[in-house]
This record gives structure tokens, sequence and C-alpha cells, in this order.
């Protein structure tokens, strides 16, 4: 595909989008397991809200 | 009591649980999902969904861009990247428009969700903004012969871009998370003076970046219409990650409640002193 002489600049765009876009979605995604992960580990040693544990 | 003290949200309480059923089937959407849980499930429910569909419009929006769309008769292929510039520009004041929504809420109505909202929209608008103000550098060079002019427009979206950073800093700057959000939601408030300035400046001040072209306006067919999809692609994209930070934050609130819950319980059983997380 011949992009013409600004290739250059049309291929930084669009790689930069995909690499911002990327590790904001590879954030989110491993944030949200650690967070689960914690959330699991408690849970599973009793650990309860004080409403609901006493 | 009067008649309307016995009442919950106009339903008479003579039978208590049936009383709050009928209160909670009258709730608004806002009410429903100030419920924690409930938008937990809601959430869950939608995100695939969004997932899926931001990445076969994106997906389309490629194709439409790069196998379809002509070179433009004056930017040739560079035109492309406006097929990106574009929705980020768009998507980056939307997500300040959506902090500004939360904080109001925040602020006034104290909906538990709508600083959720406000801190997990900010490092995704961020990310919006940067890539606005970069693909909008690599168009200019070829354009306009320069990566970076102190222009009204550019200016005022690298403000915004500031602003953001500001209110993550301003947020992470304090121990004490419910004054955070309420000083964040506050400066975000202030800084939406902003957003009419962004979308202005181009009529208001002599700017080399052109006016908004808008949707409806001469921009041809073949190039409007992978504009368009993009910037669908993009939202959809931008709603799914705004869930999904969310849902995180939504977790780590959970987090931390239950290792509080978890040290108060070891102190009132050791006697006062921190013991051991019990089994």
């Amino acid at each position: 595909m011949d992009l013409g002489p600004h290739a250059v600049f049309i291929v930084a765009s669009y790689l930069g989008a995909a690499a911002v876009l990327a590790a904001l979605i590879g954030w989110l995604v491993l944030d949200g397991r650690r967070q689960a992960r914690a959330l699991e580990e408690l849970e599973a040693r009793g650990v309860r809200r004080r409403s609901r544990g006493g | 009591m009067p008649a309307a003290g016995r009442r919950v949200t106009g339903v008479s309480c003579a039978d208590p649980l049936q009383g709050l059923n009928r209160a909670m089937q009258n709730q608004s959407l806002t009410q429903k999902l100030a419920n924690p849980t409930r938008f937990m499930d809601l959430s869950g429910r939608l995100l695939p969904w969004l997932a899926w569909g931001s990445t076969s419009i994106i997906a389309a929006a490629l194709y439409l861009a790069f196998f379809v769309a002509p070179p433009d008769y004056q930017q040739g292929h560079t035109v492309k990247i406006m097929f990106i510039h574009v929705p980020s520009a768009w998507l980056a004041m939307m997500a300040y428009a959506l902090i500004a929504a939360s904080s109001f809420g925040l602020l006034v109505f104290r909906h538990p969700l709508a600083d959720v909202s406000a801190k997990a929209a900010a490092p995704i608008g961020a990310a919006f903004t940067l890539l606005a103000l970069v693909t909008g550098s690599l168009w200019g060079k070829p354009m306009w012969g320069a990566y970076w002019v102190w222009d009204a427009r550019l200016t005022s979206v690298l403000m915004l871009f500031f602003l953001y950073l500001g209110l993550m800093a301003l947020r992470s700057s304090m121990e004490d998370e419910a004054l955070a959000a309420k000083l964040t939601a506050v400066l975000a408030l202030v800084g939406v003076v902003l957003l009419p300035i962004i979308k202005f400046s181009v009529d208001w001040w002599n700017t080399l970046h052109q006016p908004s072209t808008g949707l409806t306006s001469t921009v041809h067919t073949s190039i409007r219409t992978p504009l368009l999809v993009s910037a669908v692609g993009f939202s959809l994209l931008f709603f799914a990650m705004h869930l999904k930070g969310m849902r995180n934050e939504v977790l780590r609130r959970r987090v931390k409640a239950l290792r509080l819950a978890e040290v108060e319980r070891a102190q009132g059983a050791g006697g006062g002193r921190v013991a051991a997380p019990a089994e």
C-alpha cells in the first residue's frame, strides 16, 4: 500500500494510538485482576464488612 | 406521625417489605445504579458487548480508512490521521464533560458512584487528550510545516491535558479519600470553563487550526463515513474502558473496606493491639 510521501507520519500516528490504547487497556485489565484477587483473598480469610460479619 | 411520614417515596408502608420493593421499582436509573452491587451486575453484563462492539467497529473503521477512503485532494493520504485525531479530540472533551457532570453529581446529589465515575474517567480522558495532541502534531508537520504552534486551539487543548494531570495529582496527593474527592470535584467544575474555550477558540481567535467542519458539512462522504465509523468505535471503546475503570474502583474500595474491617476486628479481639488476620 502506497501512503505517499508522508507515510512515516501516518504510520507513526496509528502506531502511537495503538500503543497508548494498548497500554491503557492493559493497565485496566491488570488492575482489575489485582483488585479481584485481593478481594478473593480477603473473603477466603473470612473477612466480612461490619454490617454483614458483625 | 403524619401520613406522609409513613410513606417511602409515595408508597404506603402497611407492609414494610412490600413498600420497600415498590419503592425500589419506582427508582430512577441513577438511583438504581447508586447501589454498587447492582452497578457491578449491570456493568458486568454490558462490558463484553461494549468491548466486542468497539473492537468490531474500529476494525471496520481501519478497513475503510486504509482500503476504501481516497486520498484528500489537498492533504493526500495524510487525511488518514484525521480518522484517529478527530475522535481522540472529541473524546478528550467528552471525558472532561463526564468528569464535570460526575463532580456535580458528587457535590450536589452525593451520588455514591459519582466520584467513582470521575476518578475512572480522568486517566482515560488524559490518554485521549495526549493522542489528540500527538496525532495533531504528526499531521501538522507535513501540512503546516511545524509540529507545534502556539495557536489558541492547540494551546487550550494542551491546558486541558495539564488539567487532567492536575486532577489526578491532586487526588493522589491526599490520604483522606473523601476530602480528595471533594477538592478534585471542585477543581473539575472550575476547569470546565476550558471546554467552551477549546470549542470556540477557532471562532474567537485567528488560529492556524481550521474551524470545525462538523459532520454535516462539505466533507465528502468517502472521507466522512470512515470518520463517523471511527468516532463511533472510539466512543464505544471509551465507554468500555470507563466502565472497566469504574468496576476496578468499586473493587478497590471493597478491598479497602474489608482490610479496614479486618484491622478493626483484630484490634477488638486483641484488646487494642493489631493482631494477625483472622483465619
